[in-house]
């Protein structure tokens, strides 16, 4: 073997982490089960109002996202119901946060 | 005529060894979970301290479904590029009588609610309770279910809901919920073959590590952790809530932050994602507890915010068996003399404050926020492993620096005051007694 192969195969390893994963592929690790009825709701009147946007960062599922015309849209079903965004929520009344129906929402397996 | 003589809500470690508790003194007992099976909805940092089973199932570790038995336990500081680690480790805590294990929530969760069926429980899953029930004096006597006529009754209702507990507030038992009370846990699940987990890790068969970090999470107060698994490592950090909203970081990027740390890269190479959670973690401890009883209902466990997060000492699960356990024994007792009110249940108390849950919380008061607090959470990482880097590092043909002058420099370095290095250290002995 020459010394540039031996080289090249040493920075192969060196690189060899492990590889960033899209949003979309970490959350589809875990198991929803969907219920028809959202569990969150959002009062986008007084999101609209907000400026510190505190659940956009702290959600772990990353469900709010703002839009152009100043507002926040929400999905519900990807929730692993930990309750971080009404924790951390400034606006009185904004997020009504409830459990899922029994049997849905989050499982998880591996944990 | 009540349906029942106790209702618990929730069937994770608490709800389930109050339920044992409760059966074993003879109660009829109905215990209500919300996920389609006990531990679906739960997860955790990562190691159970179950000696407190002793007294309700004699013989657990031979049943119990562990992963690893804890052998190595590291407390480890990082700095953006450095890391000190400082790790114990016993073989005899790999053998009976046992020690930490490590295991999956969903095992071992619906594990200990099948001895809770075995005692003589009723276990009832996929029922979210969506209210308590009153008499017109305000008592509670059930709760409010979503299934059709789901309507519950009982002499005492225990409340092991978790740590958003609906049950608590709606009681009134919290006086305020404050989001600085609380962190937020992620975790990824990856999975490596056993043989590499063993070689990384230094264990083998069911030996386990378990690793707290201090630093690593991007500027924001928490910390880090990682254990072993059987097949799978279980990685993430902790986060203090409203410090993690004000720095605009996202968690799953602090994580990936902590993966690519010189220190913790070459552990976990090669490992794939095969499951991300995320849970709330009641992390104030005494600070932020609430009244653990009123007329016909006691709480426990998160729901309690029976969560022990004193830096080197990072534990739950205990904490949730046992406060579980001793509400499942006041509620037997309160039902067989006549009087399940507030008063009629306060052996409780009595009870979590003559043993650990509450003694460990009261030696323990000043330190949660200590390890949280922005000197220890920024500046001290930096500067321990500045100093232990000055020392080992090898400068000839200079001489080595006094140890003394090392600790000064380091210390401005860092931007410690010395008052406030003082004043740190006496807190933390007087806090860790």
């Amino acid at each position: 073997m020459s010394l540039e192969s031996l080289r090249a195969a040493n920075n192969i390893e060196r690189d060899a982490t492990w590889a960033e994963m899209s949003f979309q592929d970490r959350i589809d690790t875990a198991e929803f089960r969907i219920h028809e009825r959202a569990h969150i709701t959002v009062n986008g009147d007084s999101c609209r109002g907000c400026t510190t946007r505190e659940c956009v960062v702290a959600c772990p599922a990353n469900l709010f996202v703002p839009t152009s015309d100043g507002g926040i849209l929400f999905n519900y079903e990807n929730c692993f119901e930990c309750g971080t965004c009404y924790l951390v929520c400034n606006k009185e009344g904004a997020i009504t946060w409830t459990y899922p129906e029994g049997g849905y929402g989050i499982v998880f397996h591996r944990t | 005529m009540t349906n029942t003589d106790v209702i618990v809500v929730g069937a994770g470690p608490a709800g389930s060894c109050a339920a044992i508790a409760a059966a074993q003194a003879g109660k009829r007992v109905v215990l209500i979970e919300r996920g389609p099976f006990p531990g679906s909805k739960n997860m955790y940092g990562g190691v159970i301290y179950p000696r407190i089973l002793d007294e309700l199932i004699p013989g657990w570790f031979e049943h119990a479904p562990i992963q690893r038995w804890v052998v190595r336990r590291s407390t480890m500081l990082l700095s953006d590029t450095g890391a000190l680690n400082i790790d114990y480790r016993s073989n005899a805590w790999g053998q009976a009588p046992y020690n930490g294990a490590t295991a999956y929530r969903p095992d071992f969760d619906n594990w200990l609610a099948q001895q809770a069926v075995a005692a003589g429980a009723e276990l009832i899953c996929s029922t979210t309770v969506t209210g308590l029930l009153r008499d017109p004096q305000g008592r509670i006597t059930g709760i409010k279910t979503d299934r059709p006529d789901g309507d519950l009754t009982a002499s005492v209702v225990i409340a092991c809901d978790g740590v958003n507990s609906f049950i608590a507030k709606e009681a009134g038992l919290y006086k305020n919920v404050d989001a600085s009370n609380y962190t937020l846990g992620v975790k990824e699940t990856l999975s490596l073959p056993k043989h590499v987990i063993d070689e990384r890790f230094g264990v083998r068969d069911n030996q386990g590590v378990d690793i707290e970090i201090l630093g690593g999470t991007s500027g924001v107060n928490g910390g880090g952790f990682i254990y072993t698994n059987l097949d799978t490592i279980a990685l993430g950090v902790v986060l203090k809530l409203p410090k993690l909203s004000a720095q605009k970081k996202r968690p799953e990027e602090i994580i990936a932050e902590l993966k690519r740390h010189p220190a913790i890269a070459p552990l976990i190479e090669g490992a794939e994602v095969i499951e991300y959670s995320a849970h709330v973690i009641p992390e104030a401890g005494l600070d932020m507890m609430p009244k653990m009883a009123a007329d016909g209902l006691l709480v426990a466990g998160d729901a309690a915010a029976l969560c022990l997060a004193a830096g080197i000492w990072l534990e739950g699960v205990n904490f949730a068996m046992a406060s579980g356990m001793y509400a499942g024994q006041s509620a037997a007792q309160a039902i067989t003399a006549g009087d399940t009110t507030a008063s009629g249940l306060r052996s409780y108390t009595k009870k979590l404050n003559e043993t650990f849950v509450l003694k460990d919380h009261k030696k323990l008061r000043k330190i949660p926020h200590l390890v949280l607090s922005d000197r220890v959470q920024h500046k001290y990482p930096n500067f321990v492993t500045g100093i232990v880097e000055r020392m080992f590092r090898v400068e000839n043909p200079n001489p080595k620096p006094g140890v003394r002058r090392i600790l000064r420099e380091e210390r401005k370095k860092a931007g410690i005051s010395l008052i406030d290095l003082v004043r740190d250290a006496l807190t933390g002995l007087k806090g860790f007694g």
